[in-house]
């Protein structure tokens, strides 16, 4: 009973005063601010411009000077105004989504955030640990922040501070987001090491294969095939000229198995497999990942290489 | 996060600053001496040209320097640094040379707040609408630069259009900015000293120097209005007596302030109400239509019959009398006939001569020398002009024989330096003369410009009869006033329909003045007669501001928390369904779906099950399948959620 009062308590309060609980709770997106959640306090130099103000009053009053005292009152209603504009910077501002990108444990990890807003806004600011922007929406904006990174996995986003204090700089409104989302972290691929082992029967497989693309042209010797002659360019030459054709050196596929790293603590087998399969991929090989509680079959480019880092990354 | 110290500033914000700056120079202008306008200008561009162009920053060891100069200027040309008019110069002169170190966001803030604070002093000397409306302006570029100062703003626009969002501001502010003008509570006492009272307007002075009126005539700002009840006095009787001079030194004429002597008699056969409004002078006459018979509260009568202002006229005076325009001042001369004739010795010896010659002819015929007078200027070759030659020790004799030219400081001085040598008690009266008669605001609009000085002469039985010598002269001046009568000698703007354009214009200025600059605190207390409230206090006045801000915050709150999104009615039914559904415990998540959340409603509410799912259909037809849905399925959608049962049903 009593439970159930302080749970419905607690919704009551967070239906009616999100601003209270938001910074405790993460919440999903998209994430609209609303005047519930945005605050204003005056900066520094808004404070210092309302002495100012109190002292051309003073002044005003007391040599009863009324196009001054006018002037006052104009200027001051105009700061106050400038609280609303300020508020109504960041009122329905929303951040629909957050796409992130790919990074290794150590390396900044890029955020693009995407904010929308039906009205143009102009000077919003964000910070996001230690980084600060600025920026203007017009409809749709994307926002390109880099987030430090220390460990592989799974990695909640920070608290987002929206604020601005536009446009006098007097005034300042902000809001806190809590994006409920995670980015995955890579694991740092270790800096040096043997390369994997390769099972026995992994070179024989391997068959020179013609190429396909054609890659210059280059003076004839002997025992190349007739074929391969090209004779419209030739007949501009002295010599004969022959069609190259690119050959790549064929590379043997690796499969990558955890169980193979017998020697070593996990962490380490961690960056070891993620060496292998940078090189894996930067090689052009095609590889395979095999780990404890997932298979990966043998493929090649970026989205095998980010499946499989992926994969490494949420190791226990 | 970068600091607003450090932050260096942007190109714009510091056209800007240098434009908002290039403002508050130009408004001060008028009344900085003009030397300091010369030096600040050309610091002004150089520095705007140098960093613009150049990328300079003005060297440190030059900053200090120009500081010590321009103290050192305005003490050596004020003599202190305190006062009206010497704060003015160093808080202009201090902003420009502000300027020169402005580098970064910050000084830019500093700047520009004390370039609104300066520009509110500019108001110190002239209240008038067009100064006001022009300083109101002058705000413009501070806020601009303000703005630009804040980063992440989209592609800035042209310069001018910078500008145009510090008006939409002052304007959406104007309506509070009224509510606090009018209710403000105003002090009954200053808290410390008026404005500086031994500076000087130009204005009428106590002492008249022939030819020191010339400032005096070519300043067509208004100096009072006046208005009458029933008609106006004729153009030839507007005489507006200020001093009445008795004293002559050979160079010039001083009035004697005496407190402690009643008022001569005065035997009025005609009298008339008016009330004048007197723009600030600085100085304790007030002028006076002909002979008052009493003083306004505040101020007191002197014994000629001039009214002196307990305090000096710092702010506009308004003040309600009744003169004799037809009367007899002073009918008994008594022992006082002998200042009437003081001349000093060594001086003038033709005029004396001449002065005497007339007696001797005349015998004891005075009226018949005060016309041998005005027959001389009439008759005699003389010339009325704003630009005589200068005169010698003897002044009068110079003017007299020699020079023959002279406005009129010069008749009168010279008409009652004739009368005393001939032994008639004379005597120089300063104010002013004419007007323009303002028919819509039914008003005298008098201008200092209209500063003039006659004399009044004492004749048996009639008392003190006024006498104008420059009528004989020139009677232009007297039925059309200075411009008339000295025509292509005045300025520009005095001359033809432009000044009668202003002579118009000046209805504006006058209700300005009344309903803005005369809205002191006992007009403040009057102000809700209209509503029943008799005696406004100072705290029903600080309620009723409290309830105007509260009124001014709720209407910007309203227009700021207004989402302009016209919803559609299909999304509205959702809504009214989502409610429903929240009191029976299914909440709709933030980023679900209707189809999701609908079918998760209908998986937790059985009951409800069918009808929920033939909502969803319909709902989902209604926004995707079709681009405009009918009428009729739209209603019924609405009829559908609007019959939804909400009772908890009995499991």
């Amino acid at each position: 009973m009593r439970a159930a009062l302080l749970r419905r308590l607690n919704q009551f309060a967070e239906r009616r005063l999100p601003a209270l609980t938001r910074l405790r709770q993460p919440e999903p997106l998209p994430i609209e601010l609303g005047r519930r959640r945005i605050y204003i306090v005056p900066t520094a130099f808004g404070l210092g411009f309302g002495m100012l103000l109190l002292v051309m009053l003073v002044g005003a009053l007391n040599y009863a000077n009324n196009a001054a005292l006018l002037l006052t009152c104009m200027l001051g209603a105009a700061s106050a105004a400038s609280m609303l504009l300020a508020f109504r910077t960041l009122d329905g501002l929303s951040l629909r989504g957050i796409r992130a990108g790919h990074a290794i444990a150590g390396d900044p990890l890029e955020l693009v955030l995407d904010f929308a807003a039906r009205r143009p806004r102009e000077s919003v600011r964000l910070d996001c640990g230690g980084e600060s922007l600025a920026f203007a929406v017009k409809g749709t904006t994307e926002l390109r922040l880099r987030l430090a990174t220390t460990r592989r996995g799974w990695q909640a986003l920070p608290r987002l501070k929206l604020w601005n204090t536009w446009p006098l700089g007097l005034f300042r409104a902000w809001s806190w987001l809590h994006p409920r989302q995670s980015v995955l972290v890579w694991p740092r691929p270790e800096i040096a090491g043997p390369p994997p082992m390769l099972p026995a029967d992994a070179r024989e497989r391997l068959r020179p294969q013609a190429g396909e693309e054609l890659a210059g042209l280059r003076d004839y010797r002997r025992g190349d095939a007739p074929r391969h002659i090209a004779w419209k360019a030739s007949a501009r030459h002295h010599d004969l000229l022959v069609k190259d054709f690119d050959r790549p050196e064929p590379r043997e596929t690796w499969r990558l198995d955890w169980q193979a790293l017998r020697a070593l603590d996990h962490e380490a087998r961690i960056a070891r497999l993620a060496r292998w399969l940078g090189e894996a991929e930067a090689q052009g090989r095609r590889y395979s990942l095999q780990l404890p509680n997932e298979r990966i079959d043998v493929d090649s480019g970026p989205a095998h290489y980010a499946h499989c880092m992926s994969a490494l990354a949420v190791l226990p | 996060m970068t600091s607003p110290a450090t932050t260096p500033l942007a190109a714009r914000s510091f056209d800007l600053a240098a434009l908002g700056l290039a403002a508050v120079l130009a408004l001060h202008a008028p009344h900085l001496p003009w030397w300091l306008s010369a030096a600040l200008a050309p610091i002004l561009c150089l520095r705007w040209w140098l960093r613009r162009r150049r990328q300079a920053r003005t060297p440190a060891w030059l900053k200090l320097p120009l500081l010590a100069a321009l103290l050192l200027a305005i003490v050596s040309w004020y003599g202190n640094l305190f006062g009206q008019e010497p704060g003015a110069a160093l808080a202009v002169g201090l902003l420009v040379l502000k300027l020169l170190e402005t580098e970064t966001v910050r000084d830019a803030r500093v700047g520009m707040s004390f370039a609104c604070f300066t520009l509110m002093a500019a108001l110190l000397f002239d209240q008038s609408l067009v100064a006001t409306t022009t300083v109101a302006l002058g705000l413009l570029p501070p806020l601009a630069v303000l703005r630009t100062l804040e980063p992440g703003r989209q592609a800035p626009p042209a310069l001018w259009r910078e500008l145009l969002p510090g008006l939409g501001l002052l304007a959406a502010a104007l309506p509070l900015a009224l509510f606090a003008f009018l209710l403000l509570p105003r002090l009954n006492s200053p808290l410390w000293g008026a404005p500086n009272a031994s500076e000087q307007r130009t204005g009428l002075s106590d002492r008249m120097t022939p030819s020191g009126f010339t400032r005096l005539l070519v300043d067509d700002s208004p100096a009072l209005r006046v208005s009458f009840d029933g008609s106006p006095p004729p153009p030839d009787q507007r005489y507006f007596r200020a001093f009445v001079m008795s004293h002559y030194d050979g160079i010039s004429w001083t009035y004697r302030d005496v407190a402690n002597q009643p008022p001569v008699p005065v035997e009025a056969s005609r009298t008339i109400r008016y009330r004048i409004s007197l723009e600030p002078t600085r100085q304790r006459v007030l002028p006076t239509l002909d002979v008052p018979l009493a003083a306004p509260a505040g101020a007191s009568l002197r014994r000629d019959h001039e009214v002196i202002a307990d305090r000096p006229v710092d702010s506009l005076r308004d003040y309600t009398l009744e003169s004799a325009t037809r009367y007899r001042l002073e009918p008994q001369l008594g022992r006082y006939h002998a200042r009437w004739l003081q001349l000093p010795a060594g001086y003038n010896p033709r005029t004396l001569a001449l002065g005497r010659s007339w007696r001797a002819r005349y015998g004891s015929d005075d009226a018949a020398i005060v016309q041998a007078a005005l027959a001389l200027f009439h008759d005699g070759g003389f010339r009325y002009t704003l630009a005589p030659a200068p005169l010698g020790r003897d002044a009068m004799d110079d003017f007299l024989f020699d020079t023959r030219e002279g406005f009129c400081e010069h008749y009168s001085s010279a008409f009652t330096v004739l009368m005393r040598a001939a032994g008639i008690p004379a005597r120089v009266v300063t104010g002013y003369q004419g007007g323009y008669w303002n028919a819509m605001g039914r008003y005298l609009l008098v201008r200092n410009s209209d500063a003039h000085a006659w004399s009044e002469v004492w004749l048996a039985g009639r008392g003190w009869v006024r006498i104008d010598p420059t009528a004989a002269v020139r009677p232009q001046r007297i039925s059309l006033g200075a411009a008339a009568a000295a025509p292509g000698q005045l300025p520009w703007y005095q001359d033809g329909w432009l000044q009668s354009l202003r002579n118009h214009w000046d209805i504006v200025n006058r209700w300005w003045n009344l309903s803005v600059n005369g809205f002191d605190a006992l007009r403040q207390r009057g102000l809700l007669q209209p509503f029943g409230i008799r005696e406004t206090d100072t705290s029903t006045l600080a309620l009723l501001l409290a309830m105007a801000c509260v009124l001014c915050m709720g209407a910007g709150l309203a227009w700021v928390w207004r989402r302009r999104e016209p919803e559609d009615a299909a999304v509205a039914a959702l809504h009214r369904l989502e409610r429903k559904l929240a009191r029976l415990g299914v909440i709709r998540q933030a980023g679900e779906g209707p189809r999701d959340y609908l079918q998760r409603a209908a998986r937790a509410l059985p009951a409800q099950h069918d009808r929920l799912i033939e909502l969803m259909h319909h709902y989902l037809e209604l926004r995707y399948a079709r681009p405009e849905p009918t009428t009729e399925s739209l209603r019924a959608l609405r009829r559908a959620v609007r019959d939804f049962p909400v009772v908890r049903m009995v499991k």
